[in-house]
């Protein structure tokens, strides 16, 4: 009777399934998985050549301009120390690896998320409809988003952009969702009553006025891309994970140390840029007025 | 005159189901049994009237009257539940989205009592919203904006933000982005409501000036007696989304329809109790017919000195003789004249002591200066302006007066 209990006895055979399935799926559906793979990589590839190649120091000179651009001379002076400091302790490769793989999963993030985000607004079953995904997406831990990638997609650096697209994109959607629901109704009265088009509504007052809440969420959505793109070093994508990882696993502590370092230096300089565009100049004006 | 907008049998139920409320309505329930019974709202029942091109048409009710509802009915920002709304002879309630928005691009504009502005753009961008949106070129509607900004007195503030105007100025914005649109009709929602009093009756008059210079057709929502009297030629009294009465403020005043209606008048009805010797002041300047100031030129002086528009004319023994104003003891001095005879204003009557009150709006309404007030031996004893016979209306007589010049 107890023999039920007897785990090694009775093994639900749930690998063999998983696997089949994944075998079919990629066998039968493999254009598909190739379309969504394809514009990934390219993209990828292509800034990850060109910060690869782009001269140190013509980097930190725009790298300086953006952050002094889009925040202050302060950000963007700390930002050039940090990636100086990243590139004297033998990381610049892998940080700009990361950071290709950080501004792709971006990209992707917000040419899906924010679409998602203005139909969301638009339509409560939408949202009825996504609100449980997103939930979802948000209480599982980073890690589980390799198994489905690996298992699609395979692994490499590719691969990891793909996990990390999925696993950033809810704030983004959340945030363009709410920044258009909370903009005055009455405004979007005003603009209704002299003949505004839905679609005018959107992009004449809606969007412009959730612009600092979209942006709140972009920042949420880089800085989780950040600390995807690392722990992706799992599934063979490169960048500053790997030293991390490598270092951990072969107990090379100081190897460890250099990686996590770098990867709060240049978590702490894309957070500086990209918290400041939530505060757009109206706002400011706003405040003084 | 031709009717600009006519409502037909106008119906607003909110909520899920509203058949069941016409079924309670056709019973003779009102508002607070159906909300009672089925959870739905009676926003607005049985709206029935016409409104003429060019008349300031008032909509007037305590708050949760349908005053709002009905309003946004007219261009439909609130979809009726029933019934039929025309404009310039066509069927709004028929239209379809483009219809609609071409009617709410040319025809009617709207201006909010929460004024709803655009944050994000400038006083000049506001302006232009509406012309904007109908796809008017850029320096085409730059120009019509600045001509709608000007007419509000707010040429200068173009580029600034609104939140960095006053409550009145932003309102102007308000007004100048639906004037831009050149619009028949103008609906406005408690647009004054906001603001200090003060402001407010300055909006109220340059409302009327607008509205006289361009004949627009004014339909104008509130719940405050004194704006309704003052800018209204006739005005719909509503009560719990209904129209309880239609009619001019002379007639709404004499003829109440209801305790309802009577009762925005606080009380006792002033105007059937007080006559006109009861509110005259001598708050005017008086001139003598002889002596000194009977001379244009002097005359004019003093009226300056005092910084005046009109004075009273008054013989040695206080008859009154008539009314001079700056204007006409120019022309007069200027042909030379050496008397005020030739300076007095034309077709002047003063209102008898005891004429009542509710007789006396009319009066007050066709001058533009305070009205004179003599007994019964032709003798000065006063003038009511509009300012105080609506403040009569609404506190009564007794108050201290601490009126300013009227
Ligand atoms: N969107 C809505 N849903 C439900 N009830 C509404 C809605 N809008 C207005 N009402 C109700 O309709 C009635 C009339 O409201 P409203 O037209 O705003 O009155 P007013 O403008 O005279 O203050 C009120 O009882 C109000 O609660
Ligand atoms: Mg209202």
């Amino acid at each position: 009777m107890l023999d039920i209990f007897n785990f090694k006895e009775h093994i639900i055979p749930m690998e063999k399934w998983v696997a089949g399935a994944v075998d079919w799926l990629v066998g039968n559906y493999r254009p598909q998985f190739q379309a969504v793979k394809w514009p990934v990589e390219q993209t990828l590839n292509g800034i990850n050549w060109v910060l690869q190649i782009v001269p140190p120091i013509i980097f930190l000179i725009i790298l300086f301009a953006i952050a002094w651009r889009l925040s202050s001379w302060k950000v963007g002076i700390f930002g050039v120390i940090t990636f100086l400091l990243a590139g004297y302790l033998g990381m610049w490769e892998e940080t700009m690896t990361t950071l290709a793989m950080v501004i792709s999963a971006v990209v992707f993030c917000v040419i899906v998320g924010i679409p998602m985000g203005i139909i969301a607004a638009r339509s409560d079953r939408f949202v009825a409809f996504i609100r449980p995904i997103l939930d979802a997406m948000q209480t599982t831990p980073a890690f589980v988003y390799l198994v489905p990638v690996v298992m699609l997609f395979s692994i490499g650096t590719v691969a990891g952009v793909i996990a990390t697209i999925i696993f950033a994109m809810p704030p983004i959607i959340r945030l363009t969702n709410l920044g258009i629901r909370q903009v005055q109704s009455d405004v979007v009265e005003a603009a209704k009553s002299f003949g505004a088009t839905p679609n005018q509504i959107l992009w004449k007052v809606q969007f412009p006025l959730a612009l600092p809440t979209i942006m709140a969420g972009l920042n949420q959505t880089i800085m989780m891309s950040l600390s995807m793109v690392v722990i992706a070093a799992l599934i063979g994508a490169g960048g500053l994970g790997v030293p991390v990882f490598e270092g951990l696993n072969s107990l090379r502590v100081g190897l460890a140390f250099i990686g996590g370092l770098s990867i709060v230096l240049l978590a702490m300089v894309l957070d500086r840029i990209t918290q400041s565009l939530g505060e757009s100049k109206r706002i400011q004006q706003r405040d003084e007025s | 005159m031709a009717d600009k907008v006519v409502v037909k049998n106008l119906f607003k139920i909110f909520g899920p189901g509203p058949s069941r409320a016409f079924d309670l309505m056709d019973q003779g329930m009102g508002k607070e049994e159906i909300f009672e019974k089925t959870g739905l709202t009676v926003g607005v029942r049985e709206a029935d009237f016409t409104v003429k091109s060019g008349e300031i048409f008032v909509v007037m009710g305590l708050s949760g009257s349908g005053k709002s509802t009905l309003v946004r009915m007219l261009n439909r920002l609130i979809e009726p539940s029933r019934g039929e709304v025309w404009v310039n002879d066509e069927n709004v309630t028929k239209m379809n989205a483009k219809e609609l928005n071409e009617m709410r691009r040319h025809t009617m504009s709207m201006v909010f009592q929460s004024f709803a502005l655009m944050p994000h753009m400038t006083v000049l961008d506001n302006a232009c919203f509406g012309l904007d949106v109908a796809g008017m070129s850029k320096p085409q509607r730059h120009e019509r904006a600045m001509s709608a900004l000007e007419q509000v007195g707010l040429k200068t503030y173009a580029e600034s933000y609104p939140q960095e105007l006053s409550g009145g100025m932003q309102q102007r914005v308000g007004l100048a982005r639906a004037l831009a649109q050149d619009p028949d009709i103008l609906l406005m929602d408690e647009a004054f409501s906001a603001l200090d009093p003060l402001i407010r009756s300055e909006m109220q008059d340059e409302l009327i000036n607008l509205q006289e210079e361009s004949d627009r057709t004014v339909i104008f929502i509130s719940h405050d007696l004194h704006e309704a009297m003052r800018i209204g030629d006739r005005i719909a009294m509503m009560e719990g989304g209904r129209i309880v009465q239609i009619g001019t403020p002379d007639e709404i005043l004499k003829n109440p329809a209801d305790k309802y209606v009577q009762s925005f008048f606080r009380g006792v009805d002033p105007t059937t109790v007080f006559a006109a010797k009861d509110v005259a002041r001598k708050s005017q300047l008086t001139l003598r017919w002889h002596k000194g100031e009977g001379y244009p030129v002097a005359a004019l002086e003093q009226m300056r000195q005092e910084d005046r528009s009109w004075a009273y004319v008054l013989d040695r023994h206080q008859k009154f003789m008539g009314v001079v104003s700056e204007a006409s003891l120019e022309q007069a001095s200027e042909r030379g004249d050496q008397n005020l005879s030739q300076a007095l204003l034309p077709d002047v009557n003063p209102v008898p002591f005891d004429t009542p009150l509710q007789e006396i709006l009319t009066i007050v309404r066709k001058y533009d200066f305070p009205v004179p007030v003599v007994d019964e031996n032709n003798v000065y004893l006063g003038v009511v302006s509009k300012n105080r016979f609506l403040r009569t209306l609404e506190h009564g007589i007794d108050k201290p007066q601490t009126e300013a010049t009227a």
